[in-house]
């Protein structure tokens, strides 16, 4: 999606048609090609040292080649015709039919859906700049209160070349740039060690920067830590959570998300199996996918499959409106995909998976939302979450967290996580907010492969949770 | 040596030998492949098969380090690579501590990494055991679906080369069997997993694996959500195993130099329970994560850390050894070509009690046994020593297994929980994890529920 200074595509179209045709030699039905250049830089500051800048490079192809219900695959990193032909050849002999293959694909003209521009490119800023950036971090952190006894930070960027083509004749190319900073924390008192964190993550380039204070975010960090020195145990049970805008997406990414991912629906390994059409959550709640959000973590071009990102909606005043979807589960429905096949690289194969996710605003000015809460607990921070899809039950770690008690937002508590059941937590949800804001930049996992999700949501009350606390 | 090994070594030497004067250079080269298999419903959904190849070159010059990799090693991209690592030095802040390890003469354990019945077995009958592992599965219990069976092996040749004059290279392959299961009740599903672990696909249990499966997800069927209060928790060996995994980063001498370990200032001080006993040791061949160099390319080695609840050791690399006035432990981990060591325990194991898990439970009068734990990565700090993981497992009563629960939480922190151990089985399992497994019962954990 970046506006790219070099358009020449990563492998010629012609040597795609035959390393395609090849993939169809055994009979398949389907063969596709996918090419990766990545380079990337991080840098990593701790204990006030700058330990090492890092440069990397990934690059190579990988083949799919599709035969009934079996795929095959092969990847490779040799982006010669004869290696791609042997990879070809591979994925082919994996996906094993006998009879009479292809021997021409013919590819359409190349297609470049582009949702963003990158005004800096990473690559072209000289690494003193980046260093500097963790420099000014580690600074703002310490200066916060002389209970910061350490410091971490890591600024990191890539720009990932991708080129799909694929027996049907889609073509597409996609630059995916993106830069992140993340700041860590530890602070000490009486009662231990806390600690702090926050990050930031876009997919544009070095501009990411100018939008945003460094200063600012290792301060939030900072102070996340301190606070929690005064953090008292969390409680234990089932109570009223708010969850502040822009923190509190992973809830949706856990609760539902997963199990509206059409490999898992069309296995019956989703909660959400069957529900079509039917209410599953509050009728406050609109829930989005779209992968087309501008600058947003999760966002791309095109999937990882060429097909162009979308915006999908989900779930519409509570009802469910529709599954996320890749090429074969597409297929297999005889539907359209939806942008959401996407994969860690070129090493893996694609599957249904999140861009951001987020729910939409509501009508609830935010404050009256903690003032309507006789007792309960206020999260101004989510960690990561998991969730069992087939019987709907997730958790999601709180980070930085309050009580609130008569209407008001009172004391710190320190860390845990907060378990509930998917169908369950959207129904419960009883107000939501005016105020929608995103997150911070996740990395999604599943069946091993990690991808950049965004989410986001206004703030918002769930009737009722269980806090995994210690106090009973 | 394989003639694929001497092959990486040989390149690995020549980028050491490009070294510029008052340079040190680490070359970590590396070339793998994999097979996977899935079957689903009786069909194969995929079969991959797939090989890769990456070097990782640290450059340190005048107490700074430059770092770059790439995955590949064609000849233009290894040059690069060393261009890099040599051009990111000057960025990295001066560290006094900074260097490559240097061959500290601890001997090397001789094990067997490498299986020639694996690295020959057929294509074919990788395929019909995925396929058997499935039916297997489906037969044990008629409540039961398969999500997934799956079979997957894997090879690596890595070569490590210094100009601190370690010089070390190896091989290995491994493979395994899981499935993923399903169980219905009208409504309701839960899930369970099963696996096998073998040197080669010879020693795989596939009615194990299926078993287990089966039992995993038709054990939790009608599993409620349990009131909140204070319990004592047996853990099942798989989650003892997580468990004792996470004490790898307060064990961590880079953490601790770092100011980040919460066993900071308790070295030979009571930190656990007195039944407690815990050693890494890489050397002995039952561990899966067994290996005989570490990260950085010295002698693995064992290490006792808790004997008797008493804190002993924390493990090191070179460069928080140095840093700390100590030796290396042989504890540098690293993540393949792409990353340069860190510090972690590789292979952690409890000493086992004398107790069947049965024993165990019958000597508890009001408890859960966990099955299973969600959240490890969101709810427990190793810094703090906070304690909050989403569970499922089953009730305890008078000595006796009773009904399921699902949805609650188990919390405490891990000072406390590892004070309050109050047994260990003798149930040693060697999951295909970085920590052995074993049951072990904790006691005042609070549950949180309805």
């Amino acid at each position: 999606m970046a506006k790219t200074q070099n358009s020449e595509p990563l492998v010629a179209p012609d040597v795609l048609e035959r390393v395609l045709a090849k993939g169809r030699s055994t009979g398949a039905e389907f063969a596709e090609v996918y090419i990766e250049d990545k380079r990337s830089t991080s840098a990593g500051l701790d204990d006030g040292k700058v330990e090492q800048v890092t440069s990397g490079r990934d690059r190579g192809a990988g083949i799919r080649v599709v035969s009934g219900e079996t795929t095959g695959f092969a990847h490779t990193s040799d982006l010669s015709e004869r290696g791609l032909l042997a990879a070809a050849e591979a994925a082919a002999m994996a996906a094993k039919q006998g009879g009479g293959g292809v021997n021409k694909v013919q590819l359409g003209s190349m297609l470049r859906h582009s949702v963003n521009n990158i005004k800096i490119s990473p690559d072209g800023v000289e690494k003193s700049r980046k260093v500097e950036l963790l420099k000014r971090a580690d600074a703002a952190a310490r200066a916060v209160n002389s209970a910061i006894v350490q410091v971490s930070a890591g600024y990191g960027d890539s720009l990932r070349r991708i080129l799909i083509a694929n027996s049907n004749g889609v073509l597409s190319a996609d630059d995916q740039v993106r830069t992140l900073l993340r700041v860590s924390v530890v602070a000490t008192g009486d009662g231990g060690m806390q600690t702090g964190y926050d990050s930031l993550g876009h997919t544009i380039g070095f501009e990411m920067f100018d939008e945003n204070d460094v200063e600012e975010l290792a301060i939030r960090a900072a102070k996340q830590a301190v606070t929690k020195l005064s953090a008292r145990p969390a409680p234990s049970g089932s109570m009223p959570v708010v969850i502040k805008r822009g923190s509190g997406g992973v809830l949706f990414h856990e609760a539902c998300g997963h199990g509206l991912e059409a490999d898992l629906v069309g296995k019956s390994a989703s909660v959400y199996r069957g529900k079509m059409g039917e209410l599953v959550a509050s009728p406050l709640v609109t829930l989005i996918d779209d992968g087309t959000m501008t600058a947003e973590w999760g966002a791309i071009g095109v999937d990882d499959e060429g097909h162009p990102s979308q915006r999908n909606t989900l779930i519409k005043d509570g009802v469910l409106t529709d599954y996320m979807w890749d090429y074969l589960r597409a297929r297999k429905e005889g539907r359209v995909q939806s942008g959401n096949g996407r994969r860690q690289s070129y090493q893996h194969l694609p599957m249904v998976r999140m861009t951001n996710t987020f729910v939409l605003n509501g009508k609830e000015d935010p404050d009256d939302i903690v003032r309507d809460t006789k007792h309960g607990v206020y999260i101004a921070k989510l960690g990561g979450g998991q969730v069992d899809t087939a019987s709907g039950d997730f958790v999601f770690g709180m980070t930085e967290a309050y009580l609130i008690e008569n209407g008001e937002i009172t004391e710190p508590l320190r860390e845990g996580n907060l378990i509930g059941n998917g169908p369950e937590v959207l129904k419960d949800i009883d107000l939501l907010g005016n105020d929608f804001a995103m997150g911070n930049p996740g990395m999604c996992g599943k069946d091993g492969q990690g991808v950049p999700v965004g989410d986001g949501q206004p703030t918002l009350r769930v009737k009722s949770l269980t806090i995994g606390g210690t106090a009973a | 040596m394989s003639s694929g090994v001497s092959e990486l070594q040989a390149l690995a030497d020549s980028v050491v030998g490009l070294a510029k004067s008052g340079e040190q250079i680490e070359a970590y080269v590396s070339r793998g492949g994999e097979t996977s298999v899935r079957v689903y419903e009786g069909e194969v959904e995929h079969f991959v098969s797939a090989q890769s190849e990456g070097i990782g070159i640290r450059i340190i010059k005048d107490g700074r380090t430059g770092f770059a990799y790439a995955g590949t090693l064609e000849a233009d991209a290894v040059a690069e690579v060393l261009a890099q690592a040599r051009d990111n030095v000057q960025f990295g802040t001066l560290d006094e501590w900074a260097g490559l390890a240097e061959p500290d003469g601890v001997a090397q354990i001789p094990q067997k990494f490498w299986d020639e019945d694996l690295a020959n077995f057929p294509t074919d009958q990788k395929i019909s055991i995925t396929k058997e592992l499935e039916k297997l599965t489906l037969a044990a219990d008629a409540r039961v679906r398969a999500e997934q069976s799956n079979y997957e092996d894997g090879w690596g040749e890595t070569a490590v080369s210094t100009t601190t004059g370690i010089r070390e290279s190896g091989r290995g392959n491994s493979c395994y069997v899981s499935v993923a299961t399903l169980a219905d009740d009208g409504d309701e599903a839960q899930t369970g997993f099963g696996f096998s672990v073998g040197d080669s696909p010879k020693e795989f249990d596939l009615n194990k694996a299926a078993r287990e499966a089966a039992d995993r997800a038709t054990r939790l069927l009608g599993a409620t959500k349990p009131a909140s209060k204070k319990v004592t928790i047996v853990l099942d060996p798989y989650v003892t195993s997580q468990f004792v995994s996470i004490l790898s980063s307060a064990l961590n001498g880079e953490s601790l130099a770092k100011g980040r370990s919460l066993f900071a200032d308790r070295l030979n001080q009571q930190v656990a329970d007195a039944r407690f006993t815990l050693v890494d040791d890489p050397t002995n061949e039952l561990a899966y994560t067994a290996t005989d160099i570490d990260g950085e390319g010295l002698a693995a080695r064992r290490n006792v850390l808790i004997e008797n609840g008493v804190l002993k050791k924390f493990v090191h690399s070179s460069y928080s050894a140095r840093r700390m006035n100590t030796q290396s432990t042989g504890n540098a981990v690293r993540g393949g070509f792409a990353g340069s060591p860190g510090v972690g325990c590789l292979a952690m194991q409890v000493q086992p009690g004398n107790k069947t898990q049965a024993e165990l439970i019958a000597a508890i009068d009001d408890g859960v046994l966990i099955q299973d734990v969600s959240g490890m990565h969101s709810g427990v700090n190793t810094i703090s020593g906070d304690f909050s993981t989403g569970a499922s497992g089953i009730v305890i009563k008078n000595g006796t297994l009773g009904s399921p629960i699902r949805e609650f939480t188990i919390a405490s922190t891990l000072q406390k929980m590892l004070l309050n151990i109050v047994d260990l089985g003798n149930d040693i399992d060697w999951l295909p994890m970085r920590s052995v497994g074993l049951s072990l019962v904790i006691s005042d954990i609070m549950m949180s529920g309805s």
